[in-house]
């Protein structure tokens, strides 16, 4: 390959690595959630609420580091109503979920109509010394910023923590039969928030990389989709956080392509590759409800349910 | 306006005899507007409700105005269009070409109601229509980019294969080509009128390929800043979007919808509102192209904006013959016009274009 194609080569690698990361912060808070029994379908609501928070904060000239704090802070905050609702008041989860989704959209836009049109600094990018310095993969893997190294490192914490840690092994326990855990001894309502706000904040991080890194502007409804693309991620990886990783950058490999795929001449329908994310998640739900030991293995028992403490 | 006296006793007496009659004409027009998108977007329903805030200001307190912005292209649209035409509205525009059939049926119901529709073909007693030739500006910022390009490669991001953005990217690639016949506008659809993300990455595949300017025919700004990013021109779409590229932000091409609304209340106002077709550009000011970037060389400038000149003139139409299509063969005779008609439904791109439009 000329040294040409292997420029395009890290950009195209590189550009799929942006377009999936804030797929990889919003399935992997999602997964924590529904690891403990809770369906949360407000991730876009959520995203945006951490998009123009954490933009507003950047814009009044607060650093970069409060930025991202304030998106997370923004998501949990709209987490937090979900939890009074569903948890609390022990309303249905997916009506909750999508009130949220379609508050999320109108008071991101309400709170954000200043901010239209206003121009911040990007975040910076951070080459790891070294390992940018790597013909192709240094562009495309080790020049990127800090929340996408984030969301990378993201992905073993969860695991160890969901799989490792007592801690872990009581959230998917509350997921699994919230009775029984119950009748242990452990707060099924307390675990169940607090995974709830986990997701809320990874759904911020995840909005604040679309306002903050990815296109630093912010416009009302900028995520487009993408909340719900990570919820169907988050049963395409069957609640494993590493599928949830390359379920995002397949699908972001994928957007990415179809880009470059028009310029090679290779004729792919963009509708198509629209679907794709919902068809492949169906067909995961296909494959692994064909098992009842699959099921058993996979999804959370208690996934939606809500619990009585009194019974 | 002074009052004398004595019109002043007569227009006192006038009003205790008509009282009623008096109260009903010092009522204002009720303005309705219909929005597909948000206020907020900075793209297209945005220049729209410019338009609506000039009537305001122009009319004042004749006229009261109603927006109602993200109504959907489908079965809720005439729900909304129907509940303003019930309340009192008298005048009506629906500005996206979803809210065809819903705005024809509703005026239907409502004979009395005057309806203008925008981009759309369908037309009554009480229905007009409207729309903007937006592929004049798309020539002219055309001949600019041609000028400026230094790798004879430049960018244009489509969102959907309908005609008006084939006729866009066709305008775009005849205007370049005028100037530059080496320079060739490579395609990349992405299927969405507004996805930030996207655009993004569809802007990062185009310099990927080395295009040193890039045209889109979505709703973002994020074009416009991954160019500033990398150094090369953009030019923006329905408003102005300098602010996100001090270096890169070459022109844009601005839809201007205030002239049209305001000629339009005031023709209701004075009763002589007629049910028309309009497709106005740069002549009616319906289409500017926005201040070019103080770095752009003075001779590009000044010849994008003579070509506009001459557009605004009617002494030059940017689809004149010849016109070869991709394929090298020949579709527009030298000479010729392409008809408004087959404008309308183009559905080919012309040699120069590289990528193909999905069927």
């Amino acid at each position: 390959m000329s040294e040409a194609e292997l420029a395009t080569l890290a950009a195209i690698l590189a550009a799929m690595i942006r377009a999936a990361t804030p797929l990889v912060f919003a399935a992997l808070g999602e997964l924590v959630t529904e690891r403990a029994g809770v369906l949360n379908l407000g991730l876009e609501g959520m995203m945006l609420m951490g998009a123009v928070a954490a933009f507003g904060t950047a814009h009044a000239g607060a650093g970069h580091g409060a930025a991202m704090a304030a998106g997370a802070a923004a998501g949990v905050g709209m987490s937090l109503l979900f939890a009074f609702l569903a948890l609390g008041l022990r309303a249905n989860q997916v009506a909750c979920g999508l009130a949220l989704s379609i508050f999320g959209v109108g008071l991101s836009a309400f709170v954000g109509k200043s901010l239209v049109g206003t121009p911040i600094a990007a975040l910076p990018a951070l080459p790891i010394p070294l390992l940018s310095e790597i013909p192709v993969l240094g562009p495309a893997l080790f020049s990127h910023d800090i929340l996408v190294y984030a969301s990378i490192l993201a992905v073993p914490a969860i695991s160890w923590f969901l799989f490792r840690t007592r801690a872990g092994l009581v959230l998917r326990a509350v997921g699994e039969n919230h009775d029984a855990a119950h009748d242990i001894g452990y707060g099924v309502l307390k675990v169940r928030t607090l995974a709830v706000m986990f997701g809320g904040a990874m759904a911020g991080l995840a909005g604040a990389y679309l306002s903050l890194a990815y296109t630093p502007m912010w416009v009302e409804n900028m995520s487009s989709g993408r909340g719900w693309i990570a919820l169907a991620l988050v049963v395409f990886a069957t609640w494993v956080p590493v599928r949830a990783l390359m379920g995002a950058y397949l699908f972001g490999g994928v957007t990415i392509l179809q880009l470059h795929a028009q310029n090679w001449g290779v004729p792919v329908s963009a509708q198509i590759l629209a679907m794709l994310p919902y068809l492949a998640t169906i067909v995961v739900l296909v494959l692994i409800s064909r098992d009842e030991t699959k099921i058993k293995l996979n999804a959370p028992a208690c996934l939606g349910k809500v619990f009585h403490s009194g019974r | 306006m002074k009052i004398t006296r004595r019109a002043g006793l007569g227009l006192a007496l006038a009003m205790g005899l008509f009282g009623a009659t008096q109260a009903l004409a010092a009522e204002p027009l009720k303005v309705g507007f219909v929005y597909v998108g948000p206020i907020g977007d900075h793209g297209y329903s945005y220049q729209h409700e410019q338009g609506r805030l000039a009537v305001e200001k122009h009319f004042g307190d004749k006229v009261k105005t109603t927006y109602v912005e993200n109504v959907p292209e489908g079965a809720d649209a005439e729900r909304v269009i129907r509940q303003l035409a019930s309340s009192g509205h008298e005048l009506i525009f629906t500005t996206s070409f979803g809210f065809m059939n819903p705005t024809a049926k509703v005026a239907k119901q409502f004979p009395k109601v005057k309806f203008e529709h925008a981009t759309g073909y369908m037309r009554a007693p009480n229905l007009a229509t409207y729309m903007a030739r937006f592929y004049e500006g798309r020539y002219a910022s055309g001949v600019a980019a041609g000028r400026l390009t230094k790798s004879n490669k430049l960018g244009y991001i489509a969102s959907f294969p309908i005609p008006e953005v084939v006729r866009g990217a066709n305008a775009f690639t005849l205007g370049a080509r005028s100037v530059n016949p080496k320079a060739e506008v490579r395609v990349v659809w992405v299927n969405s009128w507004y996805d930030p993300g996207k655009e993004r990455e569809a802007a990062e595949a185009l310099m990927a390929q080395g295009v040193d300017v890039i045209a889109q025919h979505t709703d973002s700004a994020a074009p416009v800043q991954a160019a500033e990013e990398k150094g090369v021109w953009a030019i923006g779409q329905a408003s102005d979007m300098s602010r996100f590229g001090a270096k890169s932000h070459l022109t844009a091409i601005i839809d201007d919808w205030s002239g049209y609304y305001i000629a339009r209340v005031q023709a209701v106002l004075d009763g002589k509102w007629t049910s028309t077709d309009t497709w106005d550009g740069f002549d009616k000011d319906m289409v500017r192209l926005a201040p070019f970037n103080p770095s752009t060389p003075a001779a590009v400038r000044d010849e994008a904006l003579g070509v506009e000149r001459q557009i605004k003139e009617h002494k030059f139409h940017p689809f004149t013959g010849p016109i070869k299509d991709q394929s090298g063969k020949e579709v527009v005779a030298a000479g010729q016009i392409v008809p408004d008609s087959d404008l309308l439904k183009m559905n080919w791109f012309v040699e120069g274009v590289v990528g193909s439009i999905p069927k």
